[in-house]
């Protein structure tokens, strides 16, 4: 149970978020083929290190937002797209 | 058996004024409060407490204290309760574990003579062959023999755990004078404190020591309890420290429940654990009557036990010197003292129940009781390793210190060095003011962190560096072995003979001599051990102790029940606002997710018949509501249902779709407009949640420059479903200023009015039983009064309330599927029959590029409906459907029920593509492994599947 810093509420515990995964860039579903959105669907990077990742604060404000955690250690930083 | 309590001692914990009685093994005996039941049980003489796992041999106290590898005990119906450490309570019924028939004449021993088909990896060598004995016998008697207590399967809970969430700015893990001296200090520098102590009481190793170091107690426990901001918890233990310091703490004698799980988040975790006596490695060194210093200093000090009679004493250190004046100060003869600082060892033990005999290095044989050690410390450093440190060891010294610890976590006390009472709380002292300095820094910097509050006026505290004067290691011998083999770890029953032959078998790294040998795996989790079983293996290989290693040491710090780490569970239950009515007109309830609702009323089939016939209600509350405001709901429609959205006119519903972006479907339900900028979307009963966070998923991340604004109005709005061919009439009869007439208001429409007085209530209409019918959606607040007056108006037109299984009933006879029930994982929109509704020409919408390729698929599952050819048969829901003449599964009966209009059996199933035209045979294998025939149906619907019912 890491805490993860919500923009509106503050640090809370990550029981209190959902963490929504890897930041991916969605396709254009129109003209994308269904190779790049499967890749989008189902490929991550999952490294040992920085990632871009959006959270949910499920109870708190509701709000989406993304941070940059690094995996191998849990240390958090605010993301430039939050 | 004679009494061995001593007259009065300064220090001692026990109130010689109470009397409390317990039974051991079935006999009665009796102890003061402040005893532990082990000290109880050694004033009364008890010599025995328990046999090893594997030889069964008897076994006495070794530590007295909470390590105590030889004093698990069954109180009642808990087991492996740590004698050395529980504080006996008046009744308890205390029995002897790992003995039977009995502790006196354990069969078990018999093992001795065996040993050696139990020594190292017996578990991977014995009981392999053959394989059919395991279950048969080796199981079995493997069993009588297991260790441990007993769990009867009757065992009720003892009542409610309970969790609680703390955010101490500093937990200080260890209340000795290093650990008090911290908390206070850290409390001086205005952190807020918790300080958590394992034992009953403060104090650590000064609640044993001379009359300075109760002096020293005295005068630290006041200031504590006379300081504000420190939260003391005795009898309590650290078991873990995680990611940013969340720390786990296990509170026990809490006034009202058994345990308690606080998760602390932590500013600063000081760990201040002190150090645990290690156990001396000679043989006979489990023989009743082998104690440790501390183990004979707590047994006089605090409890005022005479541990024997004649003690020989092997010292290596301060603590055995003072064990040595304690004994003589208790009347026990000190015949011997070998003094392992000038080389002085002891060789072995003899004795049957009892030290009779030590052997010395020298050659003397000494008649005697009891053999005291007093051979070194081990540091306890799990929350260390924990936080990431790898202790390394310190030949000089004999022990392993800390390496490198992360900022928010510190070490003091023994831990970290050696010192006098007042260095150690000196040390203390410094590091909870760093601590807390730390600690109130974080507690600054998350402040800031919350957009919403009050920014601090304040600058936040000044970053200090580390400058504690950093305590002394004192020299001290190695002494871990003996030149004879005994045990290394009491509870696994392991000696050190068994370590050397696994290491010659090759398991000559110690985490893998660990696993090989479960040494260090028992219930003491290698508190006592590790550093034991680490010489024997460096002894072995010719190494340092520092390049052997140690295992890494993992939560829990000590063993935690399974009842505190449930806890108790927050699920609330939801009920309508109709619920009670429901229960006072016979509602049976089922519980659908987090709602309460009622199944039926007694007969569903009457129910379903009653709603094809005259008029029925049902409470749909549950259904997912979510109020959709603002200029681009129609974009966000279209975006996230497979369906087209942009023309719905004021006035009108419609049914929608969802999936996911995988194609598959999500959820479904209708979304009504009921003004230019403003619709009523409804969802699946268990899908409501989702829904919400799915479309602001898509708002806030996706199209945050749609103008939406989503409100869940799920419980606000009570939702009644009017069915049946006469619900206009009712309607008519409470509905003031709406035309309900079928031009004025069609099927697939919207409308807000007035009904029975309360106004605002929009009304659609729609079925999901195939009937005419109207749902209304009242404001909570009114709904009992909207549905008393549907019944009290009705009851000419044969209203009557219907549950769930009707409800279910008439969807399958309407053949409307369920989201999760009829589709699963696999169920593209176009195989699950809403190939019509998809529009794959928009520009986007959520799976697109799944659902055009799901079109080209002709492999997928379809949805059909579905009747067995014998009509009174209904396949169990779930049940397959299997090739004719063989097992084959080429699908499965997603719903199944008897219909009472059609008075035969209706399903709904998921069949292989080449079986889903109209009028194929399948073949449906039901649970009792009976196979029956069932004909594949041109629609869904079994009851009008021309909807002629609803549009009228």
């Amino acid at each position: 149970m890491i805490v993860v810093p919500c923009p509106n509420c503050g640090p809370r515990n990550s029981s209190d978020l959902r963490n929504a995964g890897e930041v991916v860039a969605r396709p254009d579903p129109a003209t994308t083929s269904l190779t790049e959105w499967r890749s989008y669907l189902y490929l991550r990077e999952n490294p040992a290190g920085w990632v871009t990742e959006t959270w949910y604060c499920r109870s708190g404000c509701r709000r989406y937002f993304t941070i940059e955690r690094n995996t191998s250690t849990n240390e958090i930083r605010e993301s430039e797209s939050s | 058996m004679s009494s061995q309590r001593l007259p009065t001692r300064a220090g001692e914990l026990i109130d010689r004024s109470t009397s409390l009685s317990f039974t051991w093994n079935g006999r009665s005996f009796s102890g003061h409060e402040g005893d532990t039941i082990a000290s109880a049980l050694a004033a009364a003489g008890v010599e025995v407490f328990s046999r090893g796992m594997k030889y069964h041999r008897r076994r006495g106290i070794l530590t007295a204290d909470h390590w105590d590898p030889n004093l698990s005990v069954q109180v009642g119906d808990e087991p492996n309760v740590r004698a050395g450490s529980r504080r006996l309570v008046d009744g308890m019924q205390v029995s002897a574990q790992n003995a039977w028939p009995s502790l006196r004449w354990d069969l078990g021993t018999a093992n001795q003579l065996v040993g050696r088909f139990l020594s190292a990896g017996f578990y991977y060598k014995t009981f392999m062959r053959p394989q059919f004995l395991w279950h048969n016998l080796y199981q079995r008697i493997l069993r009588k023999f297991a260790p441990g207590g007993r769990v009867h399967w009757k065992t009720g809970t003892h009542g409610d755990y309970d969790k609680r969430y703390a955010h101490p700015d500093v937990l200080v893990a260890g209340g000795g004078p290093a650990g008090m001296a911290a908390a206070l200090s850290a409390a001086e520098a205005g952190a807020s404190v918790m300080l958590v102590e394992q034992e009953p009481e403060l104090g650590g190793h000064l609640r044993w020591g001379g009359p300075d170091d109760l002096t020293v107690l005295a005068d630290l426990r006041e200031a504590l309890y006379s300081t504000p901001g420190i939260e003391v918890l005795c009898d309590s233990i650290v078991t873990g420290r995680y990611d940013h310091n969340w720390v786990a703490v296990m509170q026990r004698s809490h006034p009202v429940v058994p345990e308690r799980l606080i998760k602390a988040r932590v500013g600063s975790l000081v760990v201040a654990p002190g150090l645990v006596e290690r156990p001396y490695v000679f043989a006979g060194n489990d023989i009743p009557g082998v104690m440790l210093a501390g183990a004979v200093r707590r047994l006089i000090n605090l409890w005022a036990v005479k541990p024997g009679s004649r003690a020989v004493v092997l010292s290596a250190n301060a603590e055995g010197d003072a064990a040595v004046a304690d004994l003589e100060s208790a009347g026990v003869a000190v015949i011997a003292v070998l003094d392992a600082r000038a080389g002085e060892d002891i060789v072995q033990v003899r004795g049957r129940g009892r030290v009779a005999s030590v052997q010395t290095g020298d050659g003397r044989t000494l008649k005697a009781d009891l053999l005291v050690t007093a051979t070194g410390w081990s540091a306890p450093t799990s929350l260390l390793n924990m936080a990431g440190d790898r202790p390394v060891y310190d030949k000089v010294a004999a022990r392993y210190f800390p390496q490198s610890l992360p900022d928010n976590v510190l070490a003091t006390g023994g831990i970290e060095g050696d010192g006098s009472t007042a260095e150690l709380a000196a040390h203390g002292r410094e590091t909870g003011a760093l601590a807390a300095q730390r600690a109130l820094r974080l507690r600054h910097e998350r402040r800031t962190q919350t957009a919403r509050s009050v920014r601090p006026e304040s600058t936040p505290p000044a970053s200090v560096p580390d400058n504690r004067i950093p305590l002394r290691r004192s020299p001290h011998p190695e002494c871990y072995r003996s030149t004879t083999h005994g045990l290394v770890d009491y509870s696994e029953d392991i000696s050190s003979k068994d370590l050397i032959q696994a290491a010659g078998e090759g398991f000559d790294s110690i985490e893998l001599m660990k696993r090989y040998t479960t040494v260090t795996m028992g219930p003491g989790q290698g508190k006592l051990e590790t550093v034991n079983a680490a010489a024997v293996l460096a002894e072995v290989r010719a190494l340092d102790l520092a390049d052997i290693g140690t295992t890494v040491w993992r939560p829990p710090f000590s063993p935690v029940s399974l009842g505190a780490l449930a806890g108790r569970i927050f699920e609330p239950v939801r009920r309508s606002a109709l619920q009670d009515w429901h229960e006072a007109n016979g509602a049976t309830n089922l519980l659908a997710g987090q709602w309460v609702r009622p199944d039926h009323y007694g007969d569903p089939m009457a129910e379903a018949t009653n709603v094809r016939e005259n008029v029925g209600l049902i409470d749909v509350t549950p259904l997912g509501k979510l109020d959709l405001r603002g200029p681009d709901v129609a974009n966000l429609l279209n975006l996230v249902y497979v369906n087209r959205w942009q023309k719905l006119e004021v006035g009108r519903v419609r049914y929608g779709a969802m999936v996911t972006e995988d194609g598959v479907v999500s959820d479904d339900g209708v979304t009504g407009r009921l003004a230019d900028d403003h619709y009523l979307m409804t969802t699946t009963s268990s899908g409501a949640g989702a829904v919400w966070e799915m479309l602001e998923d898509w708002l806030q991340t996706y199209r945050p420059d749609w103008e939406v604004h989503v409100t869940p109005v799920t419980g606000g709005l009570t939702s009644i479903n009017v069915a049946g061919p006469r619900s206009r009439d009712l309607l008519e009869r409470l509905v003031e200023d709406v035309d309900l007439s079928a031009d004025a208001f069609p099927y697939f429409s919207v409308r807000t009015g007035t009904v029975s007085g309360v106004q605002d209530c929009i009304i659609w209409r729609i079925g999901f039983t195939g009937e005419l019918s109207y749902e209304i959606h009242v404001p909570s607040g009114y709904s009992l009064h909207v549905w008393e007056s549907l019944v009290s108006s009705g009851s000419d037109l044969g209203v009557a309330p219907f549950g769930i299984e009707a409800q279910r009933i008439l969807r399958l006879e309407k053949g409307h599927y369920i989201v999760g029930q009829d589709t699963d994982g696999l169920s593209k929109a176009p195989t699950a029959g809403l190939g019509g509704l998809v529009k794959l020409d928009k520009a986007d919408t959520i799976g697109l590029p799944e659902l055009r390729a799901a079109f080209e698929r002709t492999d997928l599952p379809v949805l059909v409906g579905l009747q067995p050819d014998d009509p009174t048969i209904v396949p169990e829901e779930a049940c397959q459907i299997v090739a004719a003449g063989s097992n084959e599964i080429l699908g499965r009966v997603t719903s199944s029920r008897m219909s009472p209009t059609l008075e035969r059996s209706i399903c709904l199933a998921q069949v292989d593509p080449s079986l889903a035209s109209a009028g194929t045979s399948v073949t449906v294998k039901l649970v009792d492994g009976r196979r029956i025939t069932a004909t594949v149906q041109e629609h869904h619907a079994h009851v009008d599947p021309e909807g002629a019912r609803q549009r009228v």
